[in-house]
């Protein structure tokens, strides 16, 4: 038996003969119902561009001021790493890490990895180690939190309301573009698109 | 009824957890080749130690569970006026304050979510251990439903750090992190590498080898 076809469910280990889906089909496991693959049209070259998009988005960020707070005519900015910062002295190293790889490290990570293996395929052409990122990749995605992130902030602003008046800045508009951007990049990349590029015409 | 499921074990196939590229195990050897040929991943058929290592960071986010919900998360000192705050009398305030929406986040997130995540995931090990044959596909769906929602829990240790960076306006008002967000931030971290550790084909492990005599050595 050629396992050339073959796909076993990664939720419950049953084989699949797994027929080429078409662009913007979904194949599901028989038996437990797991996603199986998912591929979109051009989908490594809209993820490709959503993620060029999302660093974009990143630097800025993480460089404008993120958020303000107005009370009693004092005004204090923030930007995305001040509560970070902010943890780290009031004792909080460990919380302060989390914090930092959950909002900052992994979506960049993220990005970058994206960015480095989709770029040489489109040309067909594997980047050196690609295998070794993507790995990484895969065990990135779950701690990147950019959404959790912003019901965080909605959850604050509405706490200190009564308090102060609260201004978003620029870097707060970029980060919630950011989650939408990550989002759709994530999901038009199909892993099988991508081995099935660097198998090329073999 | 499905006849005898075939599985990528039942035929002697390990799948790759990376790049899902199916390898065939070497006759005579119970383990595959180290190794992923096309990715480089480490090959396992199922996850290594998956129930020892599930129980004990699930045993480990419960102890840590206790201070972080009795332990303050956050210190306000306004004016001289100094309160602490745990996550539950967060929650309260949101309530007496008629922010009930916010109170219902909260909760949700904080308290509800990782205790849920712990009970379907000493659920899914005693089912596993004890080889029950229970309604494998609504297990399977509590298990992608505790890989799903783990990162929600996050949402309290996100407001304490966007506190703390914006109420800072010395002694007019000051908020401070205190240790339970420490030890709630290790419960949610740890609870999301449990969800990780297990691996959901053992659910199905237990049905195969009574649909089919097992023909591995």
């Amino acid at each position: 038996m050629s396992t050339r076809h073959l796909m076993a469910c990664h939720d419950c280990d049953l084989l699949h003969r797994m027929p080429a889906v078409p662009d913007g089909m979904t194949a599901t496991c028989g038996r437990c119902g797991a996603l199986l693959a998912k591929p979109k049209r051009n989908g490594l070259e809209r993820s490709l561009a959503l993620a060029v998009a999302g660093l974009v988005l990143f630097v800025l960020a993480n460089s404008f001021p993120f958020l303000g707070f107005k009370v009693q005519g004092q005004v204090r900015e923030t930007l995305l790493l001040t509560g970070i910062w902010e943890l780290h002295l009031q004792g909080m190293p460990q919380v302060a890490l989390l914090v930092f790889v959950t909002t900052v490290l992994a979506p960049l990570a993220q990005l970058l990895a994206l960015v480095y293996i989709l770029l040489p395929l489109r040309r067909d052409r594997a980047a050196p180690g690609m295998f070794q990122v993507f790995r990484w990749l895969r065990s990135i995605a779950p701690w990147s939190m950019t959404e959790v992130f912003m019901l965080g902030i909605l959850v604050s602003v509405v706490k200190l309301a009564k308090m102060a008046q609260i201004i978003p800045g620029t870097a707060a508009f970029c980060f919630m573009a950011l989650i939408f951007v990550l989002a759709a990049c994530m999901s038009s990349l199909d892993p099988h698109e991508i081995w099935g590029r660097w198998e090329g015409p073999r | 009824m499905m006849p005898a499921a075939r599985t990528a074990k039942s035929q002697s196939l390990v799948s790759c957890g990376v790049c899902h590229l199916l390898v065939r195990k070497l006759p005579g050897s119970p383990e595959p080749p180290g190794r992923c040929p096309r990715c480089g991943a480490a090959l396992h058929s199922r996850k290594p130690h998956s129930i020892a290592r599930t129980w004990a960071l699930v045993i480990a986010a419960l102890l840590f569970y206790v201070p972080a919900n009795v332990l303050p998360i956050t210190k306000v000192s306004s004016l001289g006026v100094v309160q602490l705050d745990t996550i539950l009398s967060g929650v309260i305030y949101f309530i007496h304050s008629g922010m009930w929406p916010i109170a219902v986040v909260i909760f949700i997130a904080s308290i509800f979510v990782p205790l849920l995540k712990l009970l379907i995931l000493i659920l899914l090990l005693v089912s596993v251990q004890r080889r029950l044959r229970w309604r494998p596909k609504d297990r399977t769906r509590l298990y992608r439903i505790t890989e799903a929602i783990g990162r929600w829990s996050m949402v309290d240790i996100f407001v304490v750090t966007i506190l703390v960076a914006l109420v800072h306006l010395g002694a007019l008002a000051n908020i401070e992190a205190q240790a339970g967000a420490a030890f709630f931030a290790a419960v949610v971290v740890i609870t999301i590498f449990a969800a990780m550790s297990f691996d959901p084909r053992l659910i199905w492990d237990a049905k195969e080898s009574d649909d089919e005599p097992e023909h591995t050595t």
